[in-house]
């Protein structure tokens, strides 16, 4: 089944026209345009779906990727920088990747209308939405470097905006301001992506290619010599880019913050695609990554995996254990990557989308009711306070009775997050604790804390969500009695994308069979991991040490779910294992996760506090001293024409006054003499004969 | 249209003497003057889009060369013509002008004057990226001095006669170095000229001259030619401006009126890299390698600095007058980068699209500052729940400036690094915190002044109007181009790239050995 | 025997008395008395010089020419201070400064 360019522009096209018309004539079209939006978005899915069949089942990318470059882009001018096209690149990965994104974004469109409903900017959300699914689109699409870096700030963009939603509100949960969670996203992801534009640069000076395959030829055809550590410096920096968009320690600070932003955004963007696109972007740039480089991506997701899960522990607003739980999720696909298991990685990164995107969809479903029921008894919400919270799951208790489709997904989504046999998430989950299994015990034992983490996230994982499952569904209500009768199941268009992802949890999509000991499905298969550029590459582990790993790390990784579920079934009975005593008891490793690690406030104290500080001093020193020397200059010069003006005046002009003075004065003197009387002139007359006559004589 | 460029530099004269005639008795007069204006720099506009479809992309010749004989005695000449290099610049003050003046359409006080002034600083402008006499190139430059010390001091804020003034000896400081290195120049050449071209070729020098004969190095061990290089650098560093003469840039951007803090931003800070490298790089080529480093260091310092002392601002203004600094910064390390051709380009990209971005920034600073008579970030607070279209025009204007993919400033920036990271790595990483501290001061901005809970001194109704259309109109042709750079550069590449290919070759080659790795 | 030293003696003391007349008088008539007394002085000297030297007329002549021009002189004079009697009262020649730079 070949597919044409036409196909990729109609992808990338649609949600972008769907974008500019929402965005001048939204609010004049019925129902706010949200029909453009999910349209342009349903034919998307469409035609993903068809690449992605075509992929799957006539091989269409099998060798030779589709590629279509659009020559010209930076110039017409013949060699060189300017000679650089850019372009489209499709296949496998890519096909997945469509198909995740397209998905998830029209099943999370789909319930925004009924999540968003009555909004005044309901049209513009829609917008962002598309905005952003072409953002994806683009990052996912691209064939060069440069594609891909414009795609990952675009999606950046639309998470700002989308954060910012709902700029106007103080506050939407405890500590979360929009306004100002919006900017941590950006600038924190901003930070990252300075790492990756470094990264980008300095494959771009050894290679002069920006093309994925031309850069991955260049690599392998020794375009960095004797230079691997700069190779491994460059993958560290690209993985810079990825740390801040997964949310990587120590990077993640701003992911708990997105929460922000409306559910289905979180849903979508901040669980479901956009974050993934740090996992994508290793993935595709797998063949640049040297060992060490890997060694050290596989490190920080490992950490992440365990560090997410912890603080997920104690968390009780029911977005942030979400969230927290995505951090540590993602980290198991970044480590995932890094120690090898290239598709148990992005498989991870599908299931991961359908499940946490049902989880967070879930959680919207809840809070809306929560909020109805609170506006319907008359309780003024209020996010400052626990009271009143409806995202604290502490308020919930037992909405099973009046949500059922809600909770029958979520315990499904549970389960695959906790990685329960018959579910996606097992699958995938297992893959990667099998590759982390084989890296960490098998082949490179001085590495073992990577699997440690794992499988520690593991229980945790099953715990925290199992916690989340009782705290909020289970139990009897707590809600006043005129509350409770509000507590309704929500509409149909929020409720059906919730079944459908919850279907696309099951097994039976990616492998027949449910323990993956038999068959290993199609993903390994779809998703190879391509073949290293790098000189000296990491030694696969032969097959048959990974499937005995593979069967090891399954069980392990079974009785880990089963202890995280037995330790939650303790909590639900409530006094056996208790994080309120816990709490109570003044307990600092309890404090220390509720604030997560305090690694915000670190931040806050140094980084931020340390720029602002440098700028304030900067600003003084350019006001007071750069602009002081030039006033001083200023004065200097007008100091220095004053004195010349004096000099002028009393010295060089005082001379010629004083000649023209002493003139005048001797004149005045000597006009004395000439009184006017004849007798003073004979006087005169008669002295100076006188004195003429004795002169004479003598 | 032979004479395209006399015509293209001198209509705004021709505009400015219409509107001198105009009696201001008469009733109607202050439209009449503001639509001839108008009239005036739209037919500049209509030119430069002929010049840009004329434009033969293929050359890095001079192109529609006029040469005529003007004071015969010293050789002076009548020289106007464009290449690659100055082509965007021209190009630019079209665009900028035309901009301008509907962004004046407010301007109340003594409106004959205004515009006159304002049409002879277009003449002036345009002059200085056209002439290709240094006489001329002199001439023209002193031109536009004089009508923007009155724009400031006459039209400004509170403070303008201090900024007017500081503006104007800045810049004459500036002036004067440049007369006496160009005095140096002509001095030693072999056949009496004052051409820019003639001067880029070094057999036109007396190879016994002071200047190219190896002098004692007297002054601070600095030869004669280093010596003229440096009063050119410093002139044009004034003009830029580079640290640490960047201090008249804030004063002078708070107090003028906003269509002249447009053209300060978005053409006059082009005129000092646009001197450097019309004069600096083909004329003293291996002095600029010499000093290349040198530049480098000032232009890093300039990202940096600029950025973090934007961030202190508490004036919209000044803030993105800093940010000019910044951004200008680019420029200056993308020129000195010559391992490949995205230096050049990218400095000369970012030439242009920093003077359509910054002018957008202060266009909408001038909206907001029309509507609530201050600039204070702090005093504002949740204007996009009052004001959604000005408030989504003022962030997709920031977010070009911070660079953002799809935005032509993105381009440039990523052509500066890739050119900067092959030829002072270093410089680069350094540089590319300015990323990172740029989306900090604008988005902190942003946070502060549009986001957050309604400020309640802009609660009622009519407190903070929408912006209008004819503010709409003003900023929107900008954010066109912006956009379409944004997503598809090779329009204003192609202008540019064989000028720059043939500077880059006289660059590498005067670098020599010291360019290869 | 009165030789010449003794005429020249006294018309000195003549010309002396004149000169004081004129610098310590200052009424207008004692002024002209003043200005005959020395004319007369100069006369007694060209009579004397005439008789004493060659012996001829020359000096008297001289001296009658003398005589004569001063009785003009004279009238000249008196009708001036007649006239600035008549214009200030007085003949006081110190009082009559009109024509005083």
């Amino acid at each position: 089944m070949e597919t044409t360019i036409t196909t990729y522009a109609l992808i990338l096209a649609l949600p972008l026209v769907a974008f500019v018309v929402q965005v001048f004539f939204g609010k004049r079209l019925p129902r706010g345009g949200d029909w453009l939006v999910i349209g342009a978005i349903c034919i998307d899915l469409l035609l993903s779906l068809r690449v992605f069949f075509g992929a799957l089942f006539f091989s269409s990318f099998a060798g030779t990727p589709f590629v279509w470059n659009l020559r010209g882009w930076l110039g017409d001018a013949g060699t060189g920088v300017l000679a650089l096209s850019t372009g489209i690149l499709v296949d496998n990965v890519t096909a997945m990747m469509l198909v995740v994104v397209t998905s998830c974004s029209t099943l999370i469109f789909l319930f925004s209308t009924g999540y968003m409903a009555g909004h005044r900017r309901y049209s513009l959300f829609f917008a962002y939405l598309s905005l952003f699914a072409f953002s994806m689109l683009l990052l996912v699409l691209g064939n060069n470097l440069i594609a891909l870096f414009m795609g990952w700030e675009l999606v950046g963009l639309s998470s700002y905006l989308l954060i910012g939603f709902l700029f106007e509100e103080p506050v939407v949960a405890p500590d979360i301001v929009p306004a100002s969670a919006c900017k941590k996203a950006f600038i924190t992801n901003r930070i990252g992506d300075t790492g990756f534009l470094l990264g980008i640069l300095t494959l771009f000076s050894f290679t002069g290619k920006i093309a994925y395959g031309d850069v991955f030829e260049a690599v392998r055809n020794g375009a960095f010599g004797d230079h691997t550590t700069l190779l491994t410096v460059a993958g560290i920096l690209l993985f810079c880019g990825a740390m801040a968009k997964s949310a990587q320690f120590p990077l993640h600070v701003w992911l708990p913050d997105a929460m922000a932003g409306p559910t289905p955004v979180s849903a979508l963007i901040h669980a479901a695609t956009m974050v993934a696109a740090g996992v994508y972007m290793v993935a595709r740039l797998y063949p640049l990554f040297t060992p060490d480089a890997l060694t050290f991506i596989a490190y920080v997701g490992a950490f992440t995996a365990l560090f997410g899960a912890t603080i997920a522990l104690v968390m009780n607003d029911i977005k942030r254990v979400l969230a927290y739980s995505t951090i540590s999720q993602l980290g198991y696909m970044v480590f995932g990557l890094g120690v090898g298991a290239y598709s148990a990685g992005l498989f991870h990164l599908m299931t991961h989308a359908f499940f946490k995107a049902l989880l967070f969809l879930a959680a919207g479903s809840v809070i809306h009711a929560m909020h109805r029921a609170y506006h319907y008894a008359g309780l003024e919400w209020n996010p400052r306070s626990r009271e009143n919270d409806a995202q604290d799951m502490r308020n919930m208790d037992g909405l099973r009775k009046a949500m059922p489709v809600t909770f029958a997904t979520t315990a499904v989504a549970v389960l695959a997050i906790s990685g329960v046999p018959f579910t996606s998430g097992f699958l995938s989950k297992d893959m990667i604790l099998g590759g982390a299994f084989a890296f960490g015990f098998v082949e490179n034992p001085q590495h073992f804390l990577i699997p440690v983490f794992g499988f520690a996230a593991a229980v945790l994982t099953a715990f925290y969500m199992a916690r989340l499952l009782i705290m909020t569904f289970l139990g009897t209500n707590r809600m006043a009695e005129r509350g409770q009768e509000a507590l309704r199941e929500s509409p149909w268009n929020m409720t059906v994308p919730l079944v459908l992802l919850a279907v696309l949890c099951g097994w039976f999509w990616y492998n027949p069979d449910p323990t993956t000991i038999f068959a290993k499905g199609w993903v390994s298969s779809f998703l190879t991991p391509p073949a290293s550029a790098v000189p000296q590459t990491l030694v696969a582990a032969p097959a048959d040490a990974h499937h005995a790993a593979h069967v090891a790390a399954m069980l392990v990784s079974l009785s880990c779910a089963g202890a995280g579920f037995f330790a939650a079934w303790m909590l639900g009975r409530r006094g056996a294992i208790s994080l309120e005593h816990w709490r109570l008891s003044g307990s600092r490793v309890y404090y220390l996760l509720a604030n997560k690690y305090y690694v915000d406030e670190l931040y806050n104290r140094t980084v931020v506090a340390g720029m602002v500080q440098v700028s304030r001093i900067l600003g003084w020193f350019d006001k007071v001293l750069v602009d002081g020397v030039v006033n001083a200059t200023g004065r200097f010069q007008t100091g220095l024409s004053e004195l010349s003006g004096f000099v002028d005046r009393y010295g060089v002009d005082g001379l010629v006054n004083a000649l023209a003075g002493f003139v005048r004065d001797t004149g005045n003197e000597v006009r004395q003499i000439q009184t006017g009387r004849i007798q003073n002139y004979v006087v005169y007359a008669t002295v100076g004969l006188i004195v003429l006559i004795v002169v004479t004589g003598m | 249209m032979s004479n395209i460029l006399s015509w293209l530099t001198f209509l705004p004269l021709v505009g400015m003497a219409a509107i001198l005639v105009i009696p201001t008795r008469l009733r109607k007069s202050t439209g009449l003057i503001r639509y001839v204006a108008l009239g005036t720099t739209l037919g500049c506009f209509a030119l430069a889009a002929w010049l840009f479809f004329a434009f033969d992309r293929s050359s890095s010749a001079m192109q529609f060369v006029e040469n005529a004989d003007w004071i015969p005695y010293f050789s002076i000449r009548y020289t106007l013509g464009v290449d690659g290099l100055s082509i965007l610049m021209v190009l630019l003050t079209q665009i900028i002008g035309l901009v301008g003046v509907i962004a004046s359409w407010n301007i109340t006080k003594a409106v004959k004057g205004y515009f006159a002034l304002y049409l002879l600083l277009q003449t002036g402008m345009t002059g200085v990226f056209c002439a290709l006499d240094f006489v001329l190139f002199y001439v023209f430059w002193e031109v536009m001095l004089l009508p923007m010390y009155f724009l400031i001091g006459i039209w400004g804020g509170p403070r303008k006669e201090y900024a007017a003034i500081k503006f104007f000896l800045y810049t004459l400081l500036g002036s004067v170095l440049m007369l006496l290195a160009i005095l140096a120049l002509y001095l030693n050449m072999q056949a009496p000229s004052f051409s820019i071209t003639a001067m880029a070729d070094p057999a036109n020098f007396r190879a016994d001259g002071w200047l190219v004969r190896n002098m004692p190095t007297w002054f601070f061990g600095l030869t004669p030619k280093e010596l003229v290089w440096l009063a050119f650098f410093v002139g044009f560093a004034i003009k830029i401006p580079a640290f640490p003469f960047h201090t008249w840039l804030p004063d002078a951007h708070v107090e003028a009126p906003t269509a002249i803090s447009v053209i300060l931003a978005g053409i006059l800070l082009k005129m000092g890299t646009y001197g450097i490298l019309r004069v600096n790089f083909p004329i003293l080529p291996a002095e600029t390698v010499h000093f290349a480093t040198f530049i480098a260091v000032i232009a890093v310092i300039n990202i940096v600095y600029g950025a973090l002392c934007a961030m202190a601002q508490k004036d919209l203004k000044s803030l993105v007058a800093y940010s000019s600094i910044s951004h200008m910064g680019y420029v200056m390390l993308g020129m000195v980068s010559w391992r490949n051709e995205a230096g050049l380009n990218g400095a000369v990209l970012q030439m242009f699209n920093h003077g359509t971005i910054t002018a957008m920034l202060f266009l909408l600073v001038g909206v907001v500052y029309d509507r609530a008579h201050h600039r204070r970030i702090d005093g504002f607070g949740g204007l996009w729940a009052k004001a959604p279209v000005f408030s989504s025009l003022f962030v997709v204007a920031s977010m070009a400036a911070l660079g953002l993919p799809g935005l032509s400033g993105f381009i440039s920036e990523l052509l500066v690094f890739m050119g900067a990271f092959a030829s002072h790595r270093v410089f680069a990483v350094i540089a590319s915190s300015g990323i990172v501290l740029g989306a900090a001061y604008l988005l902190w901005t942003i946070q502060r002044v549009f986001m957050g809970p309604l400020n309640q001194a802009y609660a009622e109704k009519d407190a903070m109007p929408e912006i209008s259309p004819r503010e709409i109109a003003s900023v929107v042709p900008l954010m066109a181009i912006v956009i379409v750079l944004g997503v598809y550069p090779a329009p204003a590449l192609n202008l540019i790239g064989p000028t720059l290919g043939s500077l880059l070759q006289t660059m590498q080659s005067a670098a020599g050995a010291a360019i290869l790795p | 025997m009165v030789q010449l030293p003794h005429f020249l003696t006294v018309s000195a003391l003549l010309f002396a008395a004149g000169v004081f007349a004129v610098v310590t008088r200052r009424n207008a008539v004692a002024l002209l008395m003043g200005v005959e007394l020395m004319l007369n002085a100069a006369n007694l000297n060209f009579a004397a010089f005439s008789r004493f030297s060659h012996n001829s007329l020359d000096g008297q002549i001289f001296a009658m020419l003398s005589i004569v021009t001063a009785a003009a002189e004279v009238a000249v004079a008196l009708a001036i201070v007649l006239n600035i009697y008549r214009n200030i009262e007085t003949i006081d020649a110190d009082q009559a400064g009109d024509l005083r730079g």
